[in-house]
């Protein structure tokens, strides 16, 4: 096989189980370099638990998770610390450390997970700030930010560690609705620079312009995928565009893109 | 009232010596506290259940039993048994240190439990080791949480202090005593003992509130709220 077509990331029948209660129930997906896909789907159908299964802050009860082609061992908590270093992971409620201001936010990790010097890791922040568009931030603490920048510092500190892939959990969901904006601006900028992303969201606009594949998960199973081009012409039956639809309806129709 | 003011003053380098000894006693039981309160309360949030169940022992075991009861049962009994030659002040400092350990292992736990879950889960997405997510994210959010908590069990403790006089440490109290029993100046002296002690209470609370100044976190923690 070509070492381009290795998926970066490839999840290989996943499963996960809460008090007993099955969560994932062999979930496969791969990603190839580049690649952009989305999960969607009702609440509760597993897109979460899948994302942190990826990057094992959730080890999967059956399945496997490879990196560039190799399993990582589920059991040797190095190999995951090192997964980790190369899968960042964008959460919904953002999860900035409050006691440290939005550069330090970033350079806690190169410092302590890279070794990095203060002073480069320092230089480095600065460089991911501006790319966010929050160069004068620098000093200010989570508490004194708005939520879009407190999500755009949190998209800085993971891309300060140079991951392969980026899991994404519903990054805009807590988000009062005039500052979604700046955060799907930054996605797309990341989109258009090639970042390899794996996305739960409920927003339109992303779903039907990012996306390759759309994966619609319920009860725990990809029950669909396919590309938006497929899965969300009008008309087309699909549980994907059944679900746009509603989402459109209920975002009355203003992040419809 | 001559007689009492200059029983006082003549008895008052002899009190401040005890009060030194007793700012040594709480400063070593409270360092001593400390350590043993981060580490019993890492153990009880993120340790195994054996871990836990060990842990509330000690945790029952010193919040349990009198202070009074443990001096004697600690200085009389266990070190005498084990034959540990060892002084009063550092026994009451011991002890103290392991009471306090317990007691502020529960203000540590309750101030990790208290902070969002998901900055561990952030911590361990970026490749942080379990120990390094503790040590760089929890415990300094955890710590400043705990300051005003602790400046309650740094008076405790100095208050508390006054019991190593049954076990003839030579504290504030002690020495009060020891000269009152000669002067029969019992109203000058103890007065003098309390205004020591309220000092003393004073000066580690303003320290503390100064430290939890200092700490706070902007647009977080530690401001006045109006």
């Amino acid at each position: 096989m070509n070492s381009s077509e290795i998926p970066v990331l490839q999840a290989d029948k996943v499963s996960k189980s809460f008090s007993g209660q099955r969560i994932l129930n062999g979930v496969s997906v791969g990603l190839k370099r580049g690649e952009i896909k989305v999960l969607i789907g009702p609440s509760g159908g597993g897109k979460s638990t899948l994302l942190q299964c990826i990057n094992c802050l959730v080890l999967p009860d059956e399945g496997s998770i490879s990196l560039a082609g190799v399993e990582v061992d589920l059991h040797n908590k190095k190999s995951l610390y090192q997964l980790r270093q190369q899968v960042g992971m964008i959460f919904q409620d953002f999860n900035l450390f409050d006691h440290l201001n939005a550069l330090d936010n970033i350079t806690i990790a190169l410092r302590k997970v890279k070794k990095i010097s203060r002073t480069a890791a320092e230089k480095r922040a600065r460089l991911e700030l501006e790319q966010v568009g929050l160069g004068d931030k620098t000093d200010l603490y989570p508490a004194q930010l708005s939520g879009g920048q407190k999500q755009r510092v949190a998209i800085a500190r993971a891309l300060a560690m140079d991951p392969q892939v980026l899991l994404l959990d519903e990054p805009t969901s807590a988000l009062d609705p005039e500052l979604i904006g700046e955060v799907i601006a930054v996605i797309r900028n990341l989109a258009g620079k090639g970042m390899t992303m794996l996305m739960a969201t409920h927003q339109i606009s992303l779903i039907s312009t990012l996306a390759d594949e759309i994966l619609f998960m319920e009860a725990g199973v990809i029950v669909e995928r396919g590309a938006p081009s497929l899965l969300l012409v009008p008309g087309c039956g699909s549980k994907s565009a059944g679900f746009c639809d509603r989402l459109s309806e209920l975002a009355d129709g203003e992040c419809k893109c | 009232m001559h007689a009492q003011l200059n029983a006082v003053v003549d008895a008052f380098p002899y009190l401040l010596f005890g009060a030194v000894n007793t700012a040594l006693i709480v400063l070593a039981a409270m360092g001593i506290g400390l350590v043993i309160g981060v580490v019993v309360a890492i153990g009880l949030v993120y340790g195994p259940g054996w871990l836990k169940l060990l842990l509330s022992a000690y945790l029952w075991f010193f919040r349990g039993v009198p202070i009074l009861a443990l001096l004697f049962l600690f200085y009389f009994g266990l070190f005498s048994y084990l034959n540990i030659q060892i002084n009063a002040l550092a026994a009451v400092a011991l002890v103290l240190g392991c009471t306090t350990g317990a007691y502020q292992a529960n203000i540590f736990r309750g101030a990790i439990m208290s902070l969002p879950r998901g900055q561990f889960r952030a911590a361990s997405a970026l490749g942080m080791s379990d120990v390094a997510a503790i040590r760089s994210i929890i415990l300094p959010q955890a710590l400043r949480i705990s300051i005003p908590a602790w400046s309650n069990e740094y008076s405790i403790i100095l208050k508390d202090s006054a019991l190593a006089f049954v076990i003839g440490a030579p504290e504030i109290m002690a020495r009060a005593q020891f000269v009152a029993s000669r002067t029969y100046q019992h109203l000058p002296l103890y007065l003098a003992a309390g205004l020591l002690y309220f000092l003393l209470t004073w000066a580690g609370i303003s320290a503390l509130r100064k430290l939890e100044h200092k700490v706070r976190i902007p647009g977080y923690s530690g401001e006045e709220q109006t």
